[in-house]
């Protein structure tokens, strides 16, 4: 699995991103470097969540932040908004941070504990001056109450007095603010408890539809990306597996990868069986990944051709692409 | 045959500026060799204290009362030096944050050991031959070069591996893993409870599997208890309890699970609301001002736990499906 190949790329549509050819490496020094994402296209339609799943170690979380240019790219290109990105300088690229926000994974260490949840909000309103203070403080309350939270109540409190999901809807509020275009958001529920879990999830897709925000969401579990994803991207080891609608992607799982995630899900019902369908150990380093398809030292269908060729993205059915020589019937 | 954990009208509570903090309020269960138990709940509803309380683990603010009688005997009036002596060989324990709970500056062999010639008075030549067939156990690749390791140098899912190691060394009777899973990846996260599962029937071990997660216990214990704001409010065994929910707040936090079957753009049934303040008691039902069949009796008078047969016991007036 874990091919390159740009099939999956929608030309035609009215995209705010696209994302070409990344690769990110980090230098270790000793002459080690680490594959971090390699070589990965993408792009983002306007209105659409698309979820990026995978693995601790995949990439997703450097592919989402590459792509704010935090840090720059080792190579490739990211056209946002049809400007691009990699080639810009400090001053031109900040003046397009308000459009692209990013949420974090752990809510409470992503705030700032000495200051008041007005302060946090009021901030980038401030650096970029957008009105006055009476209209700022006018725009907090907005916001506040957009995510469920009582102004009058949370205005003057910091951040170690929430509970991680409050933190979240004030993180969500915060990345709100400026009006954005597109949020990335890095594991934003995998911190909390299920039940404020599903809150956040939907808090998220009614932002979206308010707001009409392009998302994409980081996530190593299938199943949180099920309900609020228009499009799954599943990463292994910097490289994309497989592409396709949620519904395809869980109706017709096509790599060997994402049958492995699939199978992973704990479902909550004793008499379901537990799914035998589990790969074993944990992904190869990413300073010496495997030869060819980067998933063939785990996948139980590998064959010699696996090991010389990387297989590339192809479109199996509508909209449903994988990289997979192999791939399940 | 006697139980090899019995809890009595456990309560714990702290003192906090605030005023008096109940964390865990009456609670009574049992837990048999060999059985696995999950406690569920949310954050804040008194399962980590409750295993902690079990195990003898809690800071000095805090007050613990009722029996923990463990293989007939009642331990929690024992004096701390002969609680601590159950530790490792009776009770173990797998904690959330394999990060945290590994000590980052000693190398993996040194912490796999200890125990080995502390508990059980093993040589260090032993010890080592015994981590080495630990490691191999809980499936660690190249165990004895991982010997020489830093808890920094694994990845998450290895760390908690480790811990599982260390926990089972000295053949406890008694595990209890708190969150043992959560901060894990999925895919690790199969393997792991799989793993825990396993050693669990090999060495008969009781079980005490502490998670917010339903999915998670569904497959991997025998009963489950579910907890609310302190209080037990179902208690059953797994099969019946998924088959034949009666509390509103057990369905509220099955509903809320994502799941695969899920059609895409599903509104997730969500509980609204907070757990009440921990440091006020109020009459009624602690669930009453989240519970969607909330009546008037339900914010006044508190509900007992009912035996709704079958080992079924919840804390409901109006349970779902009506009473027994």
């Amino acid at each position: 699995m874990a091919g390159t190949g740009k099939a999956h790329m929608r030309p035609d549509g009215d995209r705010v991103l696209v994302v070409d050819d990344l690769t990110v490496e980090f230098n270790l020094g000793k002459n080690k470097v680490v594959k971090a994402v390699s070589g990965v296209s993408f792009d983002l339609v306007r209105g659409e969540t698309l979820a990026i799943v995978g693995e601790s170690g995949c990439g997703k979380s450097t592919l989402g932040k590459a792509v704010l240019q935090l840090p720059k790219p080792t190579s490739g290109s990211v056209n946002f908004l049809s400007k691009e990105l990699t080639t810009m300088g400090k001053s031109e690229l900040r003046d397009m941070r308000p459009a692209m926000q990013m949420i974090f994974q752990d809510p409470v260490s992503s705030l700032d504990p000495r200051q008041p949840v007005s302060a946090v909000l009021a901030e980038p309103l401030q650096v970029w001056n957008k009105g006055t203070q009476v209209e700022i403080d006018a725009k907090i309350d907005e916001l506040l109450t957009a995510v469920n939270l009582d102004p009058a109540v949370v205005r003057d409190r910091r951040s170690y007095e929430f509970s991680g999901g409050q933190c979240q809807r004030i993180s969500i509020a915060r990345a709100l603010a400026l009006d954005p275009t597109m949020i990335i958001c890095d594991e934003p529920v995998s911190a909390l408890d299920v039940s404020v879990q599903a809150q956040i999830l939907n808090l998220l897709q009614d932002m979206k539809d308010r707001y009409g925000l392009s998302l994409i969401f980081i996530s190593h579990d299938l199943a949180v990306v099920k309900t609020i994803s228009t499009r799954v991207m599943v990463m292994y080891l910097g490289k994309v597996c497989e592409v396709a609608t949620p519904d395809e992607l869980y109706t017709n799982t096509k790599h060997h990868y994402t049958k492995a995630l699939v199978g992973s899900v704990p479902i909550p019902d004793p008499d379901r069986p537990i799914s035998g369908n589990l790969i074993q150990g944990e992904p190869p380093s990413p300073m010496n990944p495997p030869s060819g398809c980067r998933f063939r030292t785990r996948c139980p269908q590998a064959s010699e051709k696996c090991a010389q060729e990387e297989p590339q993205l192809r479109e199996v059915s509508l909209g449903h692409f994988v990289a997979c020589h192999h791939p399940a019937e | 045959m006697s139980p090899l954990l019995k809890l009595e009208d456990l309560s714990v509570s702290f003192a906090t500026p605030r005023g008096n903090l109940r964390a865990v309020k009456n609670v009574s269960i049992e837990l048999q060799k060999g059985e696995s138990l999950g406690v569920v709940g949310e954050s804040g509803s008194g399962k980590t204290v409750l295993s902690r309380a079990t195990m003898g683990l809690l800071p000095s603010t805090a007050t613990r009362t009722g029996k923990i009688i463990y293989k007939d005997q009642d331990i929690s009036q024992l004096p701390r030096n002969e609680v601590r002596d159950l530790w490792g060989t009776g009770m173990a324990m797998i904690f959330q944050d394999p990060m945290t709970a590994l000590n980052p500056v000693r190398r993996i062999g040194t912490q796999l050991t200890e125990s080995l010639t502390v508990r059980l008075g093993m040589s260090k030549k032993d010890a080592r031959a015994k981590a080495i067939e630990l490691m191999k156990r809980v499936r660690i690749p190249d165990p004895e070069g991982m010997l020489k390791k830093f808890p920094y140098q694994l990845s998450g899912g290895m760390r908690q591996r480790i811990m599982i190691a260390i926990a089972v060394s000295c053949s406890p009777e008694m595990l209890f893993a708190d969150e043992p899973t959560t901060a894990l990846d999925v895919t690790v996260q199969a393997q792991v409870l799989e793993l825990l599962t396993e050693l669990r029937k090999e060495f008969n071990m009781g079980m005490i599997l502490v998670t917010h997660d339903l999915g998670v216990v569904a497959g991997h214990t025998d009963k489950i208890a579910v907890m609310y704001a302190g209080d037990v409010v179902e208690y059953a065994p797994t099969r019946q309890l998924f088959n034949n929910m009666k509390m509103p707040y057990t369905e509220a936090l099955l509903k809320s699970i994502p799941r695969l079957e899920t059609p895409t753009g599903t509104r997730l049934p969500v509980v609204e609301g907070r757990l009440p303040d921990p440091t006020k008691n109020e009459p009624g039902c602690s669930f009453a001002n989240r519970c969607p069949y909330a009546t008037d009796k339900c914010r006044t008078e508190t509900p007992p736990l009912t035996d709704g047969g079958n080992q079924h016991f919840y804390r409901c007036w109006f349970p779902i499906g009506g009473g027994k």
